[in-house]
């Protein structure tokens, strides 16, 4: 059954400790937690009671390793059973190491393997295209280390070149690929035809005016953080 | 007569103005057969975006075919297939142009002799080799009604008539004790010249997956089966195992070899060099020392 009241940003220690039996963990580590805190508390049209509305945002975690921060946050927002954190990853629940969206109430993509976020949401923006549908963004986040998968790049042409303005992706940037990105990410998207910003990956305010700036070309926000 | 792909092309170009869940998904190849249409989205030269963007559009939905030549449809994005596609539990139709050797002249990189036991591999496919356009037509129809992963295999090679059956049907009966020969999609009139004055069954399949293994359990009463395959051999053979298991058989599987074939030339002489025309599927039956039909 779901909460019926909705937690805050400092509730999210308590439920990742549930998560993961941690409880001298520094949480604020989690290289997406603002993130996706930011996009579920202030940018995201999204309702736990109504999960088959048309008019709502999808958003699709393409980085699908390491969920415990969305685990946390989905419970926050009362899509998933606070209690359900206690048994992360064992044989009767339906939270695992990757997302499953066959098993977790609000989850548009099970992910796991890299690379195939994102093309989804091109699909599925090119579907929300085809029958002029009210609202509805596509936000998918992916990793710095996840673009080496070249099968982002296939995704991030065609919606530059096609103009898809209610797609964004969010780049949660640590550093961590290790061949890099000379000359930076957002310029990678800019050359597409997307508009970019970088910003703070901590800094909420940054964050919500970075994802709430929409336009006709596709919108990249890359999210620094430390590693 | 016309061939599969054309009535592919008119095919699709009617189900896009017939229905509008219906969505195209192209990396080049058919584009300029296909008309310009809200609903065809071709990718450009992208085989991962063109399944990912069909699984979107499913997600959201519409009923995506995507269409290509078979190793680039089915080989090069084989993980966004079980992901995409299996994985997120949606479904789309993929429809695969060249079979196992139509790319004769083309060369390994055009061929996917291997498609239907990588498909098979996946759970929750359904197979179609169909044996003339007249089949295509209505395993296509059939396949937009529904939401299943489905795979249409066209091919440049047809049989002279169409035949319309579900499972497993029944051309020429042979006595009890005759072997069953399964011909599967386009190789059924070379099964049928190769048997013409033998003791056999001739059965014809063009849905191969799932596998008829009742009605193969209704028709085998010998030992022997015999299998024949317009690709990788051996791709139907666990399939016959499982429907036989408790019954002492014999199984014969023919097919397209493994082993690479590094020749160019026509489909018709690839088709001889595989033992799958009429003189080759005789000689192999031959091996299995049938009695020949007085």
């Amino acid at each position: 059954m779901p909460t019926t009241t909705t937690l805050g940003y400092d509730d999210l220690p308590t439920l990742l400790t549930l998560l993961t039996g941690d409880e001298k963990h520094d949480w604020s580590a989690l290289s997406t937690l603002d993130v996706l805190w930011v996009l579920y508390d202030r940018v995201l049209r999204v309702d736990p009671r109504e999960l088959d509305d048309p008019e709502r945002d999808r958003f699709l975690l393409s980085k699908g390793h390491g969920p415990a921060a969305y685990y946390a946050v989905l419970a926050a927002k009362g899509f998933v059973d606070a209690e359900s954190l206690a048994d992360f990853g064992g044989y009767d629940s339906r939270l695992g190491y990757h997302p499953d969206r066959v098993l977790v109430p609000g989850v548009e993509i099970s992910s796991g393997s890299l690379g195939h976020g994102l093309p989804i949401a091109v699909g599925m923006t090119l579907a929300l295209e085809a029958r002029d549908q009210e609202g509805a963004r596509v936000v998918c986040l992916v990793g710095d280390a996840e673009l080496d998968e070249g099968s982002n790049w296939e995704a991030v042409q065609l919606a530059g070149r096609l103009g898809l303005g209610r797609l964004t992706v969010v780049v949660v940037d640590n550093r961590s690929s290790t061949y890099h990105w000379p000359g930076g990410i957002a310029s990678r998207f800019e050359l597409e035809g997307w508009s970019a910003a970088t910003v703070d990956g901590r800094d909420h305010d940054a964050l919500e005016l970075a994802l709430t700036t929409t336009g006709e070309q596709p919108r990249v926000v890359v999210a620094e953080v430390a590693r | 007569m016309t061939t599969m792909r054309k009535r592919f092309y008119e095919l699709a170009t009617r189900a896009l103005d017939d229905d509008p869940r219906t969505a195209l998904v192209l990396a080049e190849i058919g584009a300029s057969e296909l008309p310009r249409h809200e609903r065809v989205f071709n990718v450009g030269i992208r085989e991962q975006l063109m399944i990912g963007v069909a699984a979107g559009l499913a997600l959201e939905g519409l009923r995506p075919v995507a269409h290509s030549y078979t190793p680039f449809l089915v080989e090069r994005p084989y993980e966004q297939i079980k992901l995409d596609l299996g994985h997120q539990d949606v479904g789309a139709i993929l429809v695969s142009t060249g079979a196992s050797y139509d790319g004769a002249q083309a060369g390994r990189t055009h061929q996917a002799p291997s498609d239907v036991a990588l498909l098979s591999a996946l759970p929750g496919w359904t197979i179609h080799v169909p044996g003339h356009p007249d089949e295509l037509e209505r395993v296509f129809a059939e396949a937009l009604l529904t939401d299943d992963r489905v795979y249409i295999r066209m091919s440049e090679e047809a049989n002279e008539a169409p035949v319309h059956a579900d499972g497993l049907a029944v051309l020429r009966r042979g006595s009890a004790s005759a072997p069953v020969v399964v011909a599967v999609g386009p190789t059924l009139d070379q099964a049928l010249a190769a048997t013409r004055d033998l003791d056999a069954t001739v059965a014809y399949l063009a849905t191969v997956r799932p596998f008829d293994a009742a009605g193969l359990r209704a028709l085998v009463r010998g030992p022997d089966v015999v299998l024949v395959e317009p690709y990788l051999a051996g791709t139907s053979a666990a399939e016959v195992a499982a429907a036989l298991a408790d019954r002492p058989h014999r199984l014969l599987s023919l097919g397209v070899a493994n082993a690479e074939l590094r020749r160019y030339g026509s489909g018709r002489e690839h088709r001889a060099a595989h033992g799958l025309d009429a003189a080759g599927i005789r000689r192999s039956l031959e091996g299995l020392r049938l009695p020949v039909a007085a």
